[in-house]
């Protein structure tokens, strides 16, 4: 008996131990973040562009870098949104949410999703060669629209088949096409499509092997899509692996502005998804 | 329907396209001298994948050691034990742990990982050791695969109906005995689809591994060696990939090796979990 016991206490404190590990590895990592990145924040980092010798420790800051993501992840998603609420509508309406097919089409995105930014990376590259283009601020979207489309299908599938079903016979009972039935739903998961564009631009934001063939890098904010762009994680990169500590620092301190963007991002999705789900009940 | 269909060929498409690319490498080499030879001279058109090969599994296989059972348990712990108090406030984390960016994680290791095993782990084993290693690779994926392992096994754990729990505690089990017993045992393939689909994710996982890896093109012999993955090949060199010949095909093949063993591997995690989930359904 008392075996018994003890052996229900050991595997307690075991399990308690294992949640403390993972739930405290994100403390951990945002506090060394914080402690490394913090004493080479400054305003300039994040308002001004390099100047001549900023890689071997002179002034400027990442300002290219942070608009150029900006770019990149924004115009992924708005290309990806247009691509996935129309496949969304598509699985949910026009070949029934429950079908075979349905749910095969479902597990295809899953495994695009599974797929490797680095092989979107490189089969984005095999598209501008096949195109010629160069690395620009256009090929950087395109490898990151591809990257983004399994995450915004998914997630706006979750959210349209949370849509009571009686919704959409209503709205067919009074004639109603199906396009027609379709935008009745689209207004009703309003916030749901929200969610979706934060989750994408929390993943565009901070990929960086996607973006490493396609969207080259500058010190200058792009001005045309035929221009390469930087990118907030490709600058962390290359920063931290300069030998010149005043460079390092600058790349703790770009690691700094990119967890404070993706925490506000993701945090913001997650009230979304609270308030989407509590509006249903 | 242009788009869905469009958008689902993809898979096809990319696989397509890499494979045509890797074909100049492959009339050169075999599939099985690709795969087997270890020697890596790309000038003299040597490309032998086994260093890169192993040094993929090394990190993979650590950070699964690693991850599986902490996550085993603390998903357990999120749906058998913990309070609803409790469970609101860790569920959020796991989600803020796998909105980090890659990157992220690499600062993190370099920063942090990579001057724990430099000074505190590896001198209890190895002569020296610079710490980047395949073990810090580990550790970082490790961490990285946290959130995906954890919502998945919470996941397949809520399908598990109630009323097996309830007999097996009217029988007298303690709730680790039930856990144990019925829970763990009834989860095992929800376990595996899991555990496949963390393998998978760590295979791809290329900048935060490549920043701790040391990148070296050997195969690694002990954790505290460093080890040279496959993602990591790629994104190294592709600024001179262009001035060697046959160099570019040959990434393509690695990109194309890649994107074969995950794609299988997703799909055999997805068709278990999409059964369990038909079961919940019924």
């Amino acid at each position: 008996m008392k075996r018994r016991k003890f052996e229900e206490l050991f595997f307690r404190a075991l399990m308690l131990l294992a949640t403390i590990i993972i739930s405290g590895s994100l403390f951990l990592i945002v506090g060394t973040i914080f402690y490394k990145g913090a004493p080479y924040m400054n305003l300039d980092m994040i308002t001004k562009t390099p100047g001549g010798g900023f890689y071997i420790g002179k002034a400027g800051g990442i300002l290219n870098a942070i608009i150029g993501s900006l770019y990149i992840a924004g115009g992924a998603t708005v290309l990806g949104l247009l691509i996935s609420i129309p496949v969304a509508i598509f699985i949910n309406m026009y070949i029934g949410g429950k079908t075979f097919l349905a749910n095969t089409l479902r597990m295809a995105y899953d495994v695009l999703f599974g797929i490797p930014s680095i092989v979107y990376g490189a089969f984005g590259f095999l598209i501008m060669v096949y195109f010629g283009l160069r690395a620009s601020l256009l090929g950087g979207i395109i490898a990151v629209t591809l990257l983004v489309i399994p995450i915004l299908v998914r997630t706006l599938d979750e959210v349209i088949r949370t849509v009571p079903s009686e919704l959409g016979d209503a709205t067919f009972s009074l004639g109603a096409t199906r396009w027609e039935t379709a935008k009745v739903i689209l207004r009703q998961i309003r916030p749901g499509i929200f969610t979706a564009i934060l989750l994408s631009f929390g993943r565009a934001i901070g990929d960086v092997a996607s973006v490493l063939f396609t969207a080259g890098f500058s010190d200058n904010i792009p001005t045309s899509l035929h221009e390469p762009a930087a990118s907030l994680p490709l600058a962390i990169f290359f920063q931290l692996s300069s030998p010149v500590p005043e460079v390092q620092g600058r790349g703790y301190a770009s690691a700094l502005v990119l967890t404070i963007i993706v925490l506000i991002i993701t945090i913001l999705s997650e009230l979304c998804i609270r308030k989407f789900y509590k509006q249903k009940v | 329907m242009v788009f869905t269909i469009l958008s689902v060929s993809l898979v096809l498409l990319i696989g397509v396209g890499l494979y045509l690319h890797s074909l100049p490498v492959l009339h050169k080499l075999s599939w099985g001298q690709l795969i087997t030879s270890s020697v890596w001279k790309p000038m003299k058109g040597l490309f032998g994948f086994f260093p890169f090969i192993m040094g993929t599994l090394w990190v993979t296989g650590i950070s699964i050691i690693i991850s599986l059972p902490l996550c085993i348990l603390t998903a357990v712990y999120i749906t058998e034990y913990a309070p609803g108090r409790v469970k609101r406030i860790l569920s959020p984390f796991v989600n803020l742990l796998s909105g980090i960016p890659p990157v992220i994680f690499g600062v993190w290791g370099v920063l942090f990982i990579i001057p724990l095993i430099q000074d505190h782990i590896a001198p209890h084993f190895v002569e020296f050791s610079t710490g980047y290693s395949v073990l810090a690779g580990g550790i970082v994926l490790a961490v990285m695969i946290f959130p995906l392992i954890v919502s998945i096994i919470c996941e397949v754990l809520r399908t598990i109906p109630q009323d097996l729990r309830d007999a097996s505690s009217s029988l007298g089990a303690t709730k680790w005995e039930t856990t144990k017993k019925v829970i763990l045992r009834k989860a095992l393939p929800g376990i595996i689809a899991a555990l496949v689909l963390a393998i998978s994710r760590a295979f791809g996982e290329t900048i935060a591994v490549l920043m701790v890896c040391g990148n070296n093109a050997v195969v690694p012999h002990s954790a505290f060696d460093p080890g040279y993955p496959l993602p990591a090949l790629i994104a190294n060199n592709y600024g001179d990939m262009m001035s060697i010949p046959l160099y570019d095909s040959a990434l393509m093949f690695a990109a194309l090796l890649l994107f074969i063993i995950i794609l299988l591997f997703n799909i055999i995690s997805r068709m278990i979990l999409s059964r369990l989930e038909r079961r919940l359904a019924v």
